[in-house]
This record gives C-alpha cells, structure tokens and sequence, in this order.
C-alpha cells in the first residue's frame, strides 16, 4: 500500500510523537519498504484459521488482590521528573 | 589463585573453585572489575558498573559460603546483567535517553533469584535501545564492539551480554529474547545464549517490548554454565501471570547426554536464499557430527518460515506501542525543560527521549492496530500464529529437536545496518518463529566462517529444555575432545 506524508504525521499523532522533516522523510520511505514486504502475509492462505494469542492456551489466570510491594514511596518519587508534597506535579490539565 | 586463571574459567568451575577456597568471590569480583575497566574501553559492553555494591556483596556472599547458609552451584560467582532488566537502586537505562536517569525502586524475579542463590552482580550491559535492534547499535550509550572481530557489532539486542561473556569480561550474562536477542548475539560472538520456553522465566521487571513473545535467559561459555542458570531463574511467579510451574534440568543428564537414535529435522527453508555458505557448511558440519554419533537427520519442508518477519514485525510493533506508551515524561524518564503544557510534555518526552527506531516500530504498531487495518495486520497475524504453531507441532510428532543456523550471516560491519531497517529485519528469519509461540531454543558456536563466529541453533518442544542443553552440550564435549 501507498505511505503518504499524511498516513506518516496521522501515526506520529497516534503515538503521541513529532519527527523533525528528515526523520519524516526517511520515516516514510522505510515504512514503505517495510510494509509493502509485510503485505507478503497477505499471500497466506488463513481461510478458516482461529487467531491464536496465547501459544500455550493459557487465559485469565487471577491471584488474590493484596498489596505486596509497598512502601517505597520515596523510591517511586524519585524517579518522577518533578514531585510536590509525596505526589507526582503535572501541568495543568484545566483552566 | 591468579585473575588470568579466575577469568578463564566458566562459571560451574568458578562456583566450585568458590566453594573449595581456591579462590574468594571476593578475589573474583575484584579480578573481573579490573578486567572490565582495562579492557571494556575497546568493547563498551557494559554501561553501568557496579564495583561498590559487587565488592559489599561479594563480602558478604563470603561469608555466608564459609557458614554454609549457601550452597549454590553459582554462589559466588559474578554476574552481568542486559540494561533492560531492573535492578533496586542500580541504574536500568534500557539503552535509552527515555531512562537514561531510571533507578528501579525493586528487583526483577530474576534478580531476586539470581542473588538468593549468592550470586552477584558486577554490571550492567549495553543493548539496542528497548531491545530493539539486531545490532547493539541503536543504544543510547554508543554501539559494543564484537570481541571476535574487530569493526564487527555484537548483534543484539542483548549485545552486551554476550561481547562481555566471549571477553572474558564476564562468567556469565542473563540477556532477553524477543526475536532471537539472546541467541543472535551470542551466535555473533562465539557464545552460548539460551531462550527458554516462554512462561518458564518470570518478565516481572523485565521493561516489556512485546510482552507474548519477550523471554530472560543466559548468555555463558557453555551449555552447562546456561543450564545451571536455567535452574535457578525459572519458576512460576505470582507477579507474572503467564509464568508457569516447570522442572529443573538435571545436570547429570545434560553432561552425559547421548544423542543415538535422536531424531533432528533440519528445515529446508532455513538453509535457504540469503544463507551464507559459510554459515550453511558450519552448521551442516556440526549436523553431521550428531550423525556420526547415531542421530538420524533428515530434512522437511516448512513453507511458514517465508511468512516469519511480516508475522514476527506485525505482533512484536503492534505490543510494543501499547506497552511504550507508558513513557510520557510524568512518572520517571526523561522531561525536557521546554515541555510546558500536558500534551506539550507528552509529545516532548516522546519524541527527544526516544531513537528513530524505537519511534519507527511505535508508528508500525499503531499503524498495524488502527482502524481499517486490523483485520489485514494484526489479526492476519494471528491466524499466521496459529499456522506457525500446527506446523511445528507436525515436525515435532517426528523429530526431537530441530536445527538450523541462528542468523543467516556471520557478525556485520560497523555501521552497515541502520540505514535500511527492512535489510535488518530480515536478518531475523531464524530465530523469531521460536517467539512467536513460545519455544526453547539454544544457540551454540559451532565454528567459523571467514575467521568469524558462527552459531547453530537448536529447537525443541515446549519445556524440552534438557533436551535441547543436551544436545549442546553433547556437540562442545564432542569439540573439546576432536
């Protein structure tokens, strides 16, 4: 299929991304030549054919809800880049 | 007992010179710290070391050998660890601007494990940035070099791992697999690398790539050293949900394992089109000492493998997407100053914090989710999936293991790959298929092609890991004695 500069700035806004004009470029060529050899799958004859997600069959497996890894607040707040009375700071979000 | 001898020595025999006090772990780790900061200079396989926190480690693990509180095969013995693995208070960058500052606030399972038993940690190694990557070039920290040839990559993604096990910078290594980054790179540089069935290693603080296909495992001199390593990191898990209970591998099996009358499929497809003729003869040649020991080989056709890199990029991208999109510049990782607004933060964080290609497999990602394209992708792929696993189950009511080699080619030049990822991609033929659902595989140096290393991989059923380490290990008996 054809990667037009609008598929390529439709997918930087999906994932929350902005390329600079080359990386644009470049982006949209090698997306080209990745997709249009991926669209080799078409080809496979998959009539019929479950999709599979887990290899082994395994779904929903559940534990008992109890914390186990608590205090370290201190830790997990050291990690963020800017913190306020022991909570994450973020820019506003309403006016 | 002198560091040049201390260096030398695997990790099993290291653990019993540990445990015989011929020598410390203390001693030990002090050996390899030097050797890493004389010698790691030319390679760059490690991006953290932790000579502190190993020489306070070792000191105690010491002890707890001379009270006998630990008794371990590997106690004592030092580690290294892929950046991409957490580790409490040591910094766990994944090869990334976007963590370049990320200190876990908890262990990962295996680390856990790992230090339980008394072994410790000495560092940190180099990676493709997120593991993405066959090269160990996309690292925020520089490309590795390749012990085993000069102006060659490591291969990655766990190219640090094994640059330092084949440099004797380290006894052994624990790496991650989610398309053959284990077993690449240690085929690249004359190492053994292991890629356990999927669920038998905890992913609890691995960072997830591609969370159905992602798997821990060890980089070492030797199956045996992979197999004592296999023991102590597998194990159901209750933080990791889709890890699940399995058997230890018995040494004892593995050492004098015997491979008369064992039945090796060898895949067509494998040794097909782009399969360097070096690469095929070396692998063929370790094929045809299993024969000559009794084996039965035979060839078969599996017509899949044309369709392993559209499958394996499709599912690998589609979860790497969801599972980056964590990184927004609010909860760890890297802000710029500039970001001022939530949106601004987000799309700021993201877009200096990350590679060109780690942004190229999110855009892939959500190109093969979004809609109107699922069904042709993503869903495809699935199906893909499910042929994949029907053709392996069919070999695999025939043979014991499959072989064939683990990458088409022997290591790459610096600099060769990154301008045409497609190129790159199809470098994975071999060892993604194993992902995709789930199988053990091992990669073993099985000699040269143009005085470069070249490794055989080894396949086996689900949880057949002794199978497949006996296998291995029969061949480098069998190398040590020829």
């Amino acid at each position: 299929m054809e990667i037009t500069q609008d598929l390529v700035r439709y997918l930087e806004a999906l994932g929350r991304i902005e390329l600079s004009p080359e990386e644009e470029v470049k982006t949209q060529k090698d997306l080209a030549d990745i997709l249009g050899y991926i669209d080799k799958l078409g080809e496979l004859d998959t009539a019929g054919v479950e999709p599979l997600s887990h290899a082994a069959g395994r779904t929903n497996i559940t534990r008992e809800d109890v914390v186990i890894n608590g205090d370290m607040q201190e830790q997990v707040l050291s990690n963020a880049p800017e913190t306020k009375d022991g909570t994450i700071l973020v820019p506003r979000t309403f006016d | 007992m002198d560091d040049k001898t201390i260096l030398g020595l695997t990790a099993l025999e290291l653990g019993r010179a540990i445990k015989e006090g011929k020598t410390t772990s203390l001693e030990a780790c002090k050996a390899y710290i030097e050797a890493i900061r004389e010698e790691d200079k030319k390679y760059n396989s490690y991006v953290t070391v932790c000579e502190e926190q190993a020489l306070a480690k070792a000191k105690e693990i010491d002890a707890k050998i001379a009270s006998g509180a630990i008794t371990s095969d590997l106690a004592g013995v030092p580690i290294a660890i892929k950046d991409n693995i957490c580790t409490k208070g040591i910094l766990t960058t994944c090869a990334s601007k976007m963590l370049h500052n990320f200190i876990p606030p908890y262990d990962a399972t295996v680390i856990k494990k790992l230090e339980e038993e008394g072994m410790v940690i000495i560092g940190k190694t180099n990676m493709d940035e997120f593991a993405m990557g066959s090269t160990t070039e996309t690292s925020y920290h520089g490309a590795t070099i390749n012990p085993r040839g000069a102006n060659r990559v490591p291969g990655g993604s766990s190219g640090g791992s094994a640059a330092c096990v084949a440099a004797n910078l380290a006894p052994i290594a624990l790496g991650s697999d989610t398309g053959g980054s284990i077993r690449q790179p240690a085929s690249f540089c004359g190492v053994t690398g292991l890629k356990p069935t999927y669920g038998t290693v905890s992913r609890y603080g691995l960072v997830a790539f591609a969370s159905s296909l992602d798997q821990i495992g060890p980089i070492s001199r030797d199956a045996m050293d992979a197999a004592a390593m296999y023991n102590i990191i597998n194990g159901r898990d209750d933080r990791d949900q889709s890890s699940t209970d399995c058997n230890d591998v018995s040494l004892d099996n593995i050492k004098s394992f015997d491979v008369k009358g064992k039945k090796i499929g060898i895949p067509e497809q494998y040794f097909g089109e782009g399969i360097e003729p070096g690469v095929k003869d070396a692998v063929m040649k370790a094929v045809a000492y299993y024969e000559s020991k009794g084996a039965i080989v035979e060839k078969f056709d599996m017509p899949i493998v044309d369709y392993a890199i559209p499958t394996y990029y499709i599912i690998a991208c589609a979860e790497a997407c969801s599972n980056l999109s964590r990184y927004d510049g609010i909860k760890y990782g890297f802000r710029p100053e500039d970001a001022t607004d939530l949106t601004s933060v987000y799309i700021k964080s993201r877009s200096q914090g990350f590679g060109l290609e780690v942004k190229r497999r999110i855009m892939l990602g959500n190109f093969v989710l979004s809609s109107g394209y699922f069904d042709a992708y993503y869903n495809k792929a699935l199906q893909a999936k499910s042929l994949i696993k029907d053709a392996f189950d069919k070999a695999f009511e025939k043979y014991d293991v499959i072989i064939g080699p683990v990458a088409p080619t022997t290591a790459l030049e610096i600099g060769k790959s990154l301008s045409d990822p497609l190129k790159m991609y199809l470098g994975d033929i071999c060892t993604v298929l194993v992902n995709i659902i789930g199988l053990p595989a091992i990669s073993v140096p099985c000699g040269e092609s143009d005085g470069l290393p070249v490794g055989m991989q080894i396949i086996g059923k689900p949880y057949d890991e002794e199978q497949i380490l006996g296998f291995a290990c029969n061949y480098q008996n069998g190398s040590k004695e020829a």
